[in-house]
């Protein structure tokens, strides 16, 4: 499904954050990209998304090269990129708006795209049907975070791309929120690709977890993690093993 | 802001005055009753042709250049190449005190409206363009890349993105040019007019030295200018209301 291969990717002035990267996805798959401030997590999350580019190799997306946000991707920016003069269910019919806006012409919007009228279905199912009228500043961080999945599932996406996603919640609402949103992947097959750099929701979120270190990143770690997700798994010693584990190689990869 | 306080605002004004016009006790300042009694006498006798007149100047001026800076302003502001090129063209003709085009324009539009309506175009233009262009370009880049993340090309972004946030940057520079614009529309009106409150102003209290119909004009004019900062906050709770929710 995703293929990076041989990317080589930096901001002018400063040495590359990527280089002859090479990294693969399949469908169904969730990942957590881990990493210190500063190695280039939100910048492979942007590359996918097709908000930036590389400067050699490539990035494709079912045998595609990413050249512009593709309309099957959804992504959720940290502060949730809602906008503070839409009410949650015009901010939830967003990207519907936007579609419609230009039409299914596979480039904005899927070829086969027909507006559907499922916005209610998603404000009700996050829980926001009381906070529906209601302008961001009127709304918990919980509340914001819903409102931005639910703008992005109601276009039914095959890949959702999150960073760092629950960083500014308190503890009960970012668990309901991670349970929340690695369900709703399952039911609908939508690959998730996760940035945090907390160790604990690399470790709770991805069943793969890419490690990333001091740039350039050329051979990153992966670490298979199958119990994600699982009921009771960050109880487990399984769970404490792998974030010592990740805890350690950070340490070793930044002091590099 | 509340209505109660702009009433005490109003009667606490009106005592000043009254208090300033027994203490100089002259006719070059009546008192405000004196004032209001010619004021309702006056509109019934030619100020509300008058009144008429400037608003329709006024309102065609803030109109015209709002409607060309506040597209000028979100195209400069959302391209950072553009801005680059108008930048410095702005920086050098913004600050240039276009009232002194006066002659100039009217020797060039002739002394009909155009010419006043353009003069406080001009002046306009440039208030609301560097007002709408600081808020365009300084709109969160995260919110960008959201909406691009959604499908959103150039167009959606403006129609999505530059035009809601920067609606209430349109309405404080209106809202700001508000005084302005009748201050230049007072300047415009002096000559090659027999209309509006500019003359209307200058007549009665240069020529004819009758002060209350003077003063009747100035009450004229601060209503004119109080109707559209009034109508300005009326559009922004209308048009803006995420601004007011806590």
């Amino acid at each position: 499904m995703i293929n990076i291969q041989s990317l080589t990717f930096g901001y002018a002035d400063h040495p590359p954050l990527f280089q002859n990267f090479n990294w693969k996805i399949t469908r169904g798959e969730t990942w957590a990209i881990l990493g210190p401030s500063g190695c280039g997590k939100t910048t492979l999350l942007y590359l996918l998304a097709g908000l930036k580019f590389p400067a050699s190799g490539s990035a494709q997306i079912d045998g595609e090269h990413i050249t512009r946000p593709r309309p099957q991707s959804g992504l959720i920016l940290q502060d949730y990129g809602l906008l503070p003069w839409s009410t949650v269910r015009e901010n939830v019919a967003l990207g519907l708006n936007v579609r419609k806006f230009y039409g299914a012409d596979g480039k904005h919007a899927p070829d086969d795209f027909i507006p559907k009228n499922n916005i209610e279905n998603w404000i009700q199912r996050l829980g926001l049907g009381e906070a529906a009228d209601k302008f961001p500043a009127q709304l918990s961080g919980g509340q914001r975070q819903r409102t931005a999945i639910a703008r992005t599932l109601v276009l039914e996406p095959d890949l959702l791309l999150m960073d760092e996603p629950f960083s500014s919640l308190d503890a009960i609402t970012r668990d309901d929120l991670q349970r929340l949103t690695l369900s709703l992947c399952e039911e609908k097959n939508i690959i998730l690709v996760i940035v945090t750099h907390a160790i604990e929701e690399a470790a709770a979120l991805g069943k793969k977890i890419l490690l990333l270190g001091t740039p350039p990143n050329q051979n990153p770690r992966i670490f298979e993690n199958p119990n994600a997700g699982r009921d009771g798994y960050q109880n487990t010693s399984d769970f404490q093993d792998l974030c010592r584990e990740l805890r350690n190689e950070m340490q070793t990869r930044s002091a590099q | 802001m509340k209505r109660r306080d702009v009433l005490l605002a109003a009667a606490a004004i009106l005592a000043t005055w009254q208090v300033a016009a027994m203490i100089v006790s002259m006719p070059i300042l009546p008192t405000p009753l004196t004032v209001f009694v010619v004021f309702f006498k006056e509109l019934q006798n030619g100020l509300l042709i008058h009144f008429a007149v400037s608003l329709w100047r006024v309102t065609a001026g803030m109109l015209l250049s709002a409607l060309a800076a506040a597209p000028a302003g979100l195209v400069i502001g959302g391209s950072k190449r553009l801005n680059r090129i108008f930048a410095p063209v702005i920086y050098l003709l913004y600050p240039i005190p276009k009232v002194v085009f006066v002659p100039v324009i009217i020797l060039f539009l002739g002394i009909g409206d155009t010419s006043k309506i353009v003069i406080m175009f001009l002046i306009l233009f440039f208030q609301i363009v560097v007002l709408v262009r600081d808020q365009a370009s300084g709109i969160a880049p995260q919110l960008i890349q959201s909406l691009q993340s959604l499908g959103a090309g150039r167009r959606a972004l403006f129609r999505f993105i530059y035009l809601p946030a920067s609606l209430p940057a349109i309405l404080t520079a209106l809202r700001q040019s508000i005084g302005t614009a009748v201050a230049v529309l007072y300047i415009t009106e002096l000559s090659a007019t027999k209309y509006g409150l500019g003359y209307y102003i200058y007549y009665r209290g240069s020529t004819l030295l009758d002060y209350p119909s003077m003063y009747a004009g100035v009450i004229a004019m601060s209503l004119l200018g109080l109707g559209m900062y009034f109508s300005v906050d009326w559009l922004e709770r209308k048009w803006c209301g995420w601004k007011f929710v806590s």
